[in-house]
């Protein structure tokens, strides 16, 4: 944390703890069970990379974090409020809940300045040149100030993604869940936007990443976490977890992906 | 081997082969057999339309127009009162040209060639038509108005952006303007819905009924895809026992055996059954149109709206179903042309709109059998508003479009 911290961010402590999750189980409609009580801790300030093959559940355990997917057993605590089915429990929760999704979902019939004004206009009802103001500082932290006026259609995958967490950050979360953010993108654009991810985790923003970028996971993250088969099979430090890992199961995904 | 790469200077593609020869050529002579149907169906459209302007100019008696303009346009309207028609009209022209100007205050030029061109035809029409002078002049000031406001709504809009904002509320109020003026009351001598008729009333059923169906049809398609059991199956229980009957049946429906259910002494005004009736009968087939649309927008838009904290109600009203309208232009506007051509079927159940003063004017003994000259001006007035109507369909998905 040697970076300045803006108004914008949390500060960091790194003790106090943000979420926590016990147990987690969750069936699809299908009665797949995709998650077979997984546990996590995530401290204030904690950058943590979830790793894992696909269809091993790291996607949808980060989105039982903000309700997006619901649960059947065990509990998640997120910022001392345990997530239930009560909606209003869930709106609380999603205000201080920032999401990065694989395929950018950025809304396409507004504007750059518009996708990321409307949820601190509607939700937080700020006034609309308060939310422009942050907005404008918030583009021109990630290098898109230029093109605040443009529509979403017209700018490449990197540029779009970079938006979505401008427009994320503008509800001034205090937690980031990262969905795969570079997945879905062109490999000359991962870089711009792990830029990003990384001055912010830099300025103490807790954060939770699903992602495939090694190199992401060995600078940034504190922890490094593998889930496979809707369980967590072992987390640590990134020296431990890519120099030293224990279980098989993860010498046998290191070995797949780190060819 | 290798082969010189295509050089990079130039900046086009290669010219194709163009002029009138090759397009025939490509087009209508590519070979023996389509060269074959191009001389057959050439000659037979030649056959044809020679034989149409033969009929027109030579036998068709087009008298029967002219002696019976006002009730094509307003049917059996008190002439005492046309003022007020005329009045309507110039409401609608000042506000169609003050929204054209504010709407394209941006672009570099007002009046660009089609559009003046398009002016310079309707300008001919007017002081061509066989109507009496005085109308031909109203026409002519009509189209000045409508010019003239798109003038004052450019200079005006450049100066205030934001009036943009209030022209919606100046078509509401204008609307309610319409029907007091129509109608009469609060002032105005009032004129019973009888006595309405024309392309006046067609253009007031199918004005009604747009108004009235678009919101339903949105509300039905929403219904339909609800988590809540009772408002789903009551939305589609609706669309698909309205969608299983055909709209004719309807109509008698709401002309004949509704007012046998209402209670004695409730009698409901023959218009607004049928206005009712028609958009019920748009509302259902709208709302599927509409359903269309909401499958076609990604979940993924609705989940980021609600991980942005907006709530179900929110993210359907400000993400979800903008997005879904927009995709689903192309046929709500189908929709509404079908609509305005099923007002044609309440002048079978004998409203004056029309097609049913047209049928009126051919029971009229000094104009027996005019039946092609009357019904292809009918038509020739159906198919502008149609077409307007898919124009502005288009004109609108061009505006809508954000790719690019």
């Amino acid at each position: 944390m040697t970076q300045p911290q803006t108004e914008l961010m949390t500060s960091s402590t790194g003790t106090e703890t943000m979420i926590v999750a016990e147990n987690v189980e969750k069936w699809y409609d299908n009665n797949f069970h995709v998650l077979r009580g997984v546990s996590m801790t995530v401290a204030k300030g904690e950058v943590v990379v979830v790793m894992g093959p696909s269809g091993s559940g790291k996607s949808t355990f980060i989105r039982t974090f903000n309700a997006l997917e619901s649960y059947q057993k065990g509990s998640i605590t997120v910022d001392g409020i345990k997530i239930s089915h009560d909606l209003k429990n869930i709106d609380t929760i999603r205000r201080e809940v920032g999401m990065v999704f694989q395929q950018f979902n950025l809304f396409p019939h507004l504007t750059v300045l518009q996708n990321v004004t409307l949820s601190p206009i509607w939700v937080r009802r700020w006034p609309k040149a308060k939310a422009e103001e942050v907005a404008m500082q918030l583009l021109e932290r990630v290098g898109i100030l230029s093109q605040a006026q443009k529509f979403p259609g017209q700018l490449s995958g990197g540029q779009q993604q970079r938006v979505a967490i401008a427009r994320a950050l503008a509800m001034q979360p205090k937690i980031m869940l990262f969905d795969e953010p570079t997945s879905a993108l062109d490999p000359e654009m991962v870089r711009e936007v792990l830029d990003v991810m990384r001055t912010l985790a830099d300025s103490g923003m807790t954060m939770v990443c699903v992602t495939h970028e090694v190199g992401f996971a060995r600078e940034v993250a504190d922890r490094v976490v593998l889930m496979a088969d809707g369980l967590l099979v072992e987390e640590g430090t990134p020296d431990e977890f890519f120099g030293n890992p224990k279980e098989d199961r993860t010498k046998k995904f290191l070995s797949q992906i780190l060819h | 081997m290798t082969t010189a790469p295509p050089s990079l200077s130039s900046t086009r593609p290669p010219a194709a082969q163009v002029g009138a020869i090759a397009w025939l050529r490509k087009n209508l002579f590519s070979n023996w057999f389509s060269a074959l149907l191009t001389v057959v169906l050439g000659l037979l459209l030649v056959r044809t339309s020679l034989g149409f302007l033969t009929w027109a100019t030579t036998t068709a008696q087009w008298a029967v127009i002219p002696a019976n303009l006002p009730l094509f346009f307003v049917g059996r309207y008190p002439v005492a009162q046309y003022w007020r028609i005329w009045a309507i009209v110039g409401i609608l022209a000042t506000l169609s040209g003050l929204s054209w100007g504010i709407l394209s205050r941006n672009l570099a030029k007002l009046f660009d060639r089609n559009i003046l061109i398009g002016f310079g035809v309707a300008a001919a029409i007017a002081v061509l038509i066989p109507a009496p002078i005085p109308y031909r002049i109203l026409l002519l000031a009509l189209l000045g108005l409508v010019l003239a406001s798109a003038w004052i709504g450019r200079l005006v809009g450049q100066r205030m952006p934001q009036l943009g904002q209030w022209l919606s509320l100046g078509w509401g109020l204008s609307l309610l303007v319409v029907w007091w003026l129509i109608a009469g009351g609060i002032g105005l001598p009032g004129v019973r819905t009888n006595d309405w008729g024309g392309l006046m009333l067609t253009m007031f059923m199918s004005v009604t009924s747009i108004l009235l169906c678009f919101p339903l049809g949105i509300l039905l398609a929403l219904g339909r895809q609800s988590k809540l059991p009772v408002l789903r199956w009551i939305a589609i229980a609706f669309i698909e026992v309205i969608r299983g009957v055909p709209l004719i049946t309807l109509l008698f429906v709401g002309a004949y055996m509704v007012p046998l259910f209402l209670p004695g002494g409730i009698r409901l005004n023959q218009l607004l059954l049928a206005i009712i009736s028609l958009t019920l009968f748009s509302a259902a087939y709208l709302a599927e149109n509409v359903r269309g649309g909401l499958q076609s927008v990604p979940r993924g838009q609705a989940e980021a709206a609600n991980a942005l904290g907006l709530n179900s109600v929110l993210a359907t009203i400000l993400i979800v179903l903008p997005q879904a309208l927009k995709v689903s232009i192309p046929t709500i506007v189908g929709q509404f042309i079908s609509l305005v051509q099923d007002t044609t079927l309440v002048g079978l159940l004998g409203a004056f709109e029309m097609l049913g003063i047209s049928r009126s004017i051919l029971a009229n003994p000094s104009f027996i059998g005019r039946y092609a000259e009357v019904y292809l001006f009918i038509g020739a007035i159906y198919w502008v508003l149609c077409y307007a109507m898919s124009l502005g369909s288009r004109r609108l998905e061009k505006q809508l479009n954000t790719t690019h």
